[in-house]
């Protein structure tokens, strides 16, 4: 890193430019620019298949741009495969849960380290000193990591035993453990009721101040859009319709139309 | 106490088989049952690894075996024993006593690198695709080795006889039941060591959800390429015991119904439960035994009543009907196998304050 460059804090932690996604005919995502600095807490929103998954999609590396460029840290995520992403920083949920179901969770949390795992197959089978200090302090942060979410009395039961809200604050925590610089958050409150929602942007807001992370959610319940983001992104039929602040964003007329569909039609 | 109990039960255990053998008390019959149990073991916990822990499906496993067991047997003869193709021995016979872990090793390790070159072509392939590859893998190991006039061809290989009487007589200890035994426990402890790690961990995860796998930082074609290798080297390491056993190989011991066996054995004990695994090859290897008894007494039923050609044998092809249905009715009627995905430690919690095996 020369001196000449931008402080490395204000740095991007994610630089979306010109990001297309074609699927067929379908433009999904068309011409998307984001650019996320360090600790922000921005939103993402739109009517149903708009495109919005398919943005987290491209940018964890499930799915390949069609054309333009992500980066990462400074860092071109052309062609990596999503575990090398994930490695670079980035951290995500999805909009239907996805959790390791016939795994402890715990072990949903601990596998979430393999990025950072520090050690591999001859360790682990020769159960060296390496192995042995490694899983020790894996397993001393994940159940860290559990008790900070309220987990710890699950630590040994299966996710698909638990509450749908605390599937969803599981995921969320799993989705920490590799302690990302930028957490992908799609549709969290979907599924929850009104005190969960209440505890989730409780949640949100904690992570945001205690985690050193960036945060970008996707999300259909405009109130926790509106306590929680900074600043928020529309996007509709793949394109950028408006961006601002909450605000702004409310009572913005293309995203009134978007979402109330337009008269004029 | 819970910490040492097992280690001293497989010591005693291990030192029983070798009085037992020594004061032949089991005879040469029961020892051989014991020996194809080891295999057995070995070979229904490595494809469980593969099939049950990682959710792929794998049904070559006998092409892995073959190589393992031609690399065994040929090293062996190679070093120890002359062969008329490949002319004198290399090393003196004596020695074998202290070679014949590393042949098996070096069996298990080239059929590691088959698993390797097998495994590379399906990172891109899923589901049944792998199943389609394994097969055909196996087809193309055994007609390699049909072919493969220097080494026996279709015909099959010998000389490993003569190493087994060879060791026994440098040091009169019944290595060949010692050792089988030995890789067995090792083994399930490897694989029971590799599971229980966070590292071997992904393999659960990559057959739960792979998608969430990859993205939550697993590599997933490296921790496939690893288990895959793993189960098809475990593989070869059965192959080269069984070689050894037998005293001689040909690539028909290794065709698809060996294969379809491991996957009776698989399925019976369970996906994903090692110790299932390790039940089933015990209990499907006293029940081919048994078959054995009945099989001469149903041949003489169906010849007298008539109900076949005379020339007919049942012996011959009683396994080609009895496996296959086998795993028909084992799917039909407990899908899930004896254990499901759970492990001995599950259903009987308490016995996890008597043992620790990784
Ligand atoms: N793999 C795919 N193949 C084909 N079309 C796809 C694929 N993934 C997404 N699409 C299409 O892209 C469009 C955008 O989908 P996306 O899931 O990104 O929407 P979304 O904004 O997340 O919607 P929702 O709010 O319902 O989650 C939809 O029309 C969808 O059908
Ligand atoms: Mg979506």
């Amino acid at each position: 890193m020369t001196k000449t460059q931008p402080e490395t804090t204000t740095a991007p932690v994610l630089e979306i430019t010109g990001l297309t996604r074609q699927f067929g005919g379908l433009r999904a995502v068309a011409d998307f620019h984001e650019r996320l600095a360090p600790n922000e807490l921005v939103g993402l929103i739109g009517p149903n298949g708009a495109g919005k998954t398919t943005v987290f999609n491209l940018v964890s590396g499930f799915y390949q741009p069609s054309s333009g460029a992500i980066k990462v840290n400074g860092v071109d995520t052309k062609g990596l495969k999503p575990h090398r992403i994930t490695a670079l920083g980035v951290a995500r949920t999805f909009q239907n849960i996805r959790l390791w179901n016939e795994l402890t969770v715990l072990d949903n949390i601990r596998v979430a380290r393999h990025g950072k795992l520090g050690y591999g197959f001859f360790h682990a089978v020769t159960r060296s000193r390496t192995y042995h200090e490694r899983e020790h302090e894996i397993e001393r942060e994940a159940r860290e990591l559990l008790e900070v979410f309220q987990l710890d009395r699950h630590a040994d039961e299966l996710p698909k035993n638990l509450p749908y809200g605390t599937q969803r604050r599981l995921e969320i925590a799993r989705a920490l453990a590799g302690k990302p610089k930028l957490l992908l958050l799609d549709e969290p409150a979907a599924g929850l009721n009104s005190v969960d929602i209440q505890e989730l942007i409780r949640l949100v807001r904690w992570i945001h101040t205690h985690f050193d992370v960036t945060i970008w959610m996707i999300e259909h319940h405009m109130d926790v859009m509106m306590e929680l983001c900074q600043r928020i992104k529309v996007i509709d039929f793949g394109e950028t319709i408006a961006a601002g602040t909450p605000e702004e964003i409310r009572n913005h007329p293309a995203v009134i139309s978007a979402y109330l569909g337009d008269d004029k039609i | 106490m819970q910490r040492y109990s097992a280690p001293l039960l497989l010591v005693i255990a291990g030192a029983l088989l070798v009085y037992g053998a020594k004061a032949e008390w089991l005879s040469l019959y029961v020892l051989s049952v014991l020996m194809f149990m080891g295999v057995n073991v070995i070979l229904a916990t490595s494809l469980n690894l593969v099939n049950g822990s990682m959710g792929e499906f794998s049904c070559g496993h006998a092409g892995f075996m073959c190589v393992g067991a031609y690399t065994a047997s040929i090293l062996g003869v190679l070093l120890f024993s002359g062969h008329k193709s490949f002319g004198e021995a290399w090393l003196p016979a004596e020695l074998a006593v202290w070679g014949f872990p590393l042949l098996i090793l070096a069996g298990g390790v080239t059929a590691a690198l088959a698993g390797l070159a097998v495994a590379i072509p399906s990172y891109r392939t899923r589901g049944d695709y792998l199943a389609i590859i394994t097969l055909a893998a196996n087809y193309i190991i055994l007609s390699v080795v049909e072919n493969l006039d220097i080494i026996g061809g279709s015909r099959g290989f010998m000389g490993m006889k003569k190493i087994v009487n060879g060791m026994e007589e440098t040091l009169e200890v019944p290595w060949l039941p010692l050792w089988v035994f030995v890789f067995t426990v090792f083994t399930v402890w490897l694989l029971r060591r590799y599971l229980s790690s966070t590292y071997g961990k992904g393999v659960m995860a990559i057959c739960q959800d792979e998608v969430a796998a990859e993205i939550m930082s697993v590599n997933t074609d490296r921790i496939k390429t690893v288990t895959f290798m793993l189960s098809s080297g475990l593989a070869g390491i059965a192959g080269g015991l069984f070689a050894f056993i037998l005293g001689y190989v040909n690539p028909g011991s290794f065709n698809i119904l060996k294969s379809t066996e491991v996957l009776v054995m698989v399925y019976l004990g369970g996906m994903g439960s090692l110790s299932g695994a390790v039940l089933a090859a015990i209990f499907f290897t006293l029940l081919l035994e048994s078959f054995r008894f009945v099989i001469p007494w149903l041949n003489t039923l169906v010849h007298q009543l008539s109900l076949v050609p005379e020339s007919y044998e049942v012996s011959q092809v009683w396994k080609w009907v009895l496996i296959p249905l086998l795993l028909i009715i084992v799917m039909q009627f407990r899908p899930e196998g004896i254990m499901g995905n759970r492990e001995l430690g599950d259903l009987f919690p308490k016995l996890k304050r008597f043992y620790r095996f990784k």
